[in-house]
């Protein structure tokens, strides 16, 4: 039985950010992983890189489950002896972003005129130009990436790449990189 | 020096004194150096035998376990150890040697993705690639392994590494900023469970596995509140099974009295355990009316399965002393007229209509020695039995694979307690398919010349799988028929140099049983016994505590309140 099962939860299930500090060590990234997978759940995105803190990396994780099994994985990720922090962004207010790039079939001239348009309205940069395609930048919430995808569709994506959810929380307060309050 | 003797240097400094191994190219230089150390290796025959000693040795001292094995297939063979271990939170440092740096990820031979294939079995591993690394990675490894919840950690060393000089130093300081176990318990959450445990009419206290490193503390608490205890399989010896207010074991296979506790109480105070499923059955259904307090090391582990009312992380030791001062004596007096009512109506029977039975074998063993002796089991229905009939009272001296279930454990684990606690007995409660998945640690044991009573309960059956098959798949007993095939275990103790009997009739087992543990060497005993012996109470996997079928403990007249439910 999986630790989704395994919860005894009345909540609903959801989307939770999660912010997860780790130690550059080798294979520190395999052991989150494989965790996910031995206690069920499943990774909706995923993304890695260097934090403020030399020898820290900060990974964001965008996980779907009840509040009581988020828990749970968030202890269980805490008892790796690599990670150092883990904050579920869902239970305090945070910023979050994405940044999507995505090639678009222009067909028309009217095709162009329009897309420029609607690269204007959601605040997207074209940052590559063809007779044939225009690739837009786009950052945001996953709302907006989303949102600009569905206009996208009637023109004819070629290709998309989105770096997943990256988020921080609001208030100066609490840190992302703070030692371990949750200890093994 | 080179790595492989600071290795031994480094293990040396934390105290280790035995290893139990086995050889092989990768871990040559080790074996090497080991030629000029102090330390003392003990040569298993079988990799998965030096993991399990190792294990058991931890289990019976509290010193951290220490195993070594060469690249590939040996580390391979290690597997089912580790995983042993950290199933049943077991100090162990298992070192393997590995194909040179240069070669690794090429399928070199006797190359095995080692920490890959151990990461969700130990409580952390390393691959060290540079020499000078062993004394902070091998300090590193025994602070993980034995503090907060206790497990093991697998460290794989390339040959070359073994190999290089080592120009480094020993005088190292652990910073893990990822591990902190909290030890000390939140003086709110212990006022909370004082508060909680004063007002319950109806409270029992479960001990598990955490009890053992605690229990001055466990017995404390008992005297102070006068609180029933029961200890789980893991648990057993960290409370005297013999004492007034123990209830036995709960779960699956546990005692009448003990599950019934759990379904009527209005309050557990839950010590060092993890409310296996085993131990918890159907969990709707499991201690509908009580209040849970948790007290556990492991975070983990608190509102995983059973929703913990009053959390405590902490150790034990410090928790528990900390909540029994705010206690005093509960006015317990109908709860336990209740308890005491079961306890006298379930005590533990079977019939000895046969010409001899698992159980009167084991309990002649509990009554020679009078539980004060190291028990290990094997796993299946003489397990069950050892756990109802030959509990010991001491903690650390109960030995058996709980959360694993490992066939193949108790022998080597008795070779493990055998050097942990010298001078003293040991036990090993056999089946005779289990002691079949590790016979070849005969020699081991010949050879060291250790004081262990192997008794085989042999049924000629993989005796547990029948019950099931019985019980649950309409008596199509489908390959669990050993007799026919069975060696001849007196001989075969023999063919290692082991004094061996077979015995076949309860006059015989009572004389040789006391000849046998007054030898101080080892013997093997096989018992002879009936073929379809059931493990009873049982509450059926899946099933609810109250759902128990009391089978043949039930008395023989009837009774008033009739709990069977199935
Ligand atoms: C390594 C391993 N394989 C299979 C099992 C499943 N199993 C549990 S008990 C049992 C039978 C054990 O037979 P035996 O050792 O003779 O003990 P008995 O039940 O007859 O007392 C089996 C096969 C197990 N626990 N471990
Ligand atoms: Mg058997």
């Amino acid at each position: 039985m999986s630790a989704t099962q395994a919860a005894q939860v009345l909540d609903v299930a959801r989307n939770h950010v999660l912010s997860v500090t780790v130690r550059d060590r080798p294979g520190v990234l395999v052991r989150i992983a494989a965790l996910f997978a031995r206690r069920g759940f499943n990774i909706e995105s995923l993304s890695v890189a260097q934090s403020e803190t030399p020898g820290m990396s900060r990974t964001t994780f965008v996980v779907f489950g009840e509040d009581a099994a988020i828990e749970q994985l968030q202890k269980q990720l805490q008892k790796l002896i690599d990670v150092v922090k883990v904050i579920d962004h869902s239970e305090g207010p945070y910023v979050e972003r994405e940044l999507m790039l995505i090639k678009v079939a222009v067909r028309t001239p009217e095709d162009r005129v329009e897309l420029r348009q609607i690269a204007q309205d959601f605040r997207a940069r074209i940052i590559d130009v063809d007779r044939h395609a225009l690739v837009f930048e786009v950052t945001g919430d996953e709302g907006k990436t989303d949102a600009f995808i569905e206009q996208m569709r009637s023109f004819g994506i070629l290709e998309l790449i989105r770096t997943g959810r990256v988020a921080l929380p609001r208030s100066a307060g609490q840190r992302a990189t703070d030692t371990a309050t949750r200890a093994a | 020096m080179n790595g492989a003797a600071a290795l031994l240097k480094a293990l040396e400094r934390h105290g280790v004194t035995t290893v139990f191994g086995h050889p092989g190219g990768a871990i040559m230089p080790v074996y090497d150096a080991l030629y000029d150390s102090p330390i003392r290796h003990v040569l298993v025959r079988h990799e998965q035998a030096g993991a399990h000693a190792a294990d058991a040795y931890y289990r019976a001292s509290g010193r951290v376990g220490v195993c070594f094995a060469t690249s590939g297939p040996g580390a391979t063979n290690l597997v089912t150890g580790l995983a042993t271990a950290h199933m049943d939170s077991s100090a162990l440092i298992a070192v393997t040697g590995n194909v040179p740096s240069a070669l690794i990820g090429t399928d070199a031979f006797q190359e095995a993705d080692v920490t890959g294939i151990t990461l969700p079995i130990t409580k952390h591993n390393y691959l060290v690639q540079h020499v000078d690394d062993i004394p902070m990675v091998v300090t590193e490894a025994f602070h993980i392994a034995s503090t907060g919840r206790p497990g093991p950690v697998l460290i794989d060393i390339p040959k070359d590494v073994q190999q290089a000089e080592f120009t480094g130093t020993f005088d190292v300081e652990v910073d893990l900023p990822g591990y902190r176990p909290t030890l000390i318990g939140n003086a709110r959450q212990i006022k909370r469970a004082a508060n909680a445990i004063r007002d319950a009419q109806r409270p029992v206290m479960m001990v598990g596995g955490g009890g053992q490193s605690s229990p001055e503390a466990v017995m404390r608490f008992a005297e102070v509140t006068g609180i029933p205890v029961i200890t789980t399989l893991m648990g057993i010896g960290a409370y005297p099974a013999g004492a007034d207010q123990a209830l036995g074991m709960p779960g699956m296979h546990g005692t009448v009295t003990a599950n019934r506790a759990i379904t009527h109480c209005d309050l557990i105070v839950g010590a060092g355990l993890r409310f296996d499923d085993r131990v918890t059955g159907k969990l709707s259904r499991f201690a509908p009316n009580a209040t849970i307090v948790h007290i556990d090391v492991a975070p983990a582990e608190i509102s995983k399965l059973v929703k913990a009312h009053v959390p405590v992380v902490g150790d034990l030791r410090d928790v528990l002393p900390r909540l029994t001062e705010q206690l005093g004596p509960l006015a317990l007096d109908d709860w336990w007229a209740q308890l005491k009512e079961w306890k006298a109506r379930y005590p533990e029977r079977f019939k000895t209509d046969k010409p001899l039975v698992s159980q009167e074998v084991i309990q002649m063993l509990e009554r020679a020695t009078g539980g004060d002796c190291v028990v290990t089991t094997e796993v299946g229905q003489h397990q069950m039995f050892a756990a109802r009939l030959f509990p010991t009272s001491k903690p650390r001296t109960w030995i058996s694979s709980g959360g694993l279930g490992t066939m193949g454990f108790g022998l080597p684990a008795a070779i493990g307690a055998a050097f942990a606690r010298p001078g003293e007995t040991v036990v090993c409660v056999a089946g005779d398919g289990s002691i079949q998945m590790n016979i070849q640690e005969l020699a081991t044991i010949y050879k060291h010349q250790l004081p262990i009573v192997i008794a085989i309960t042999n049924n000629g059956m993989l005796g547990m799988v029948r019950q099931w098959q019985e019980m649950f798949h309409a008596q199509r007993y489908s390959e669990v028929f050993l007799a026919d095939s069975n060696p001849d275990f007196a001989k075969l103790a023999e063919a290692y140099g082991i004094e061996g009997h077979n015995v076949f009739d309860r006059e015989t087992a009572a004389r040789i049983i006391p000849e046998a543990l007054a030898a101080k060497k080892p013997v093997l005993l096989n018992f002879v016994v009936y073929e379809s012996e059931k493990v009873f109470p049982m509450i059926p996997a899946g099933a609810g505590v109250d759902e128990m079928i009391i089978g043949d403990q039930e008395p023989d007249e009837p009774e008033g309140e009739k709990a069977v439910t199935r």
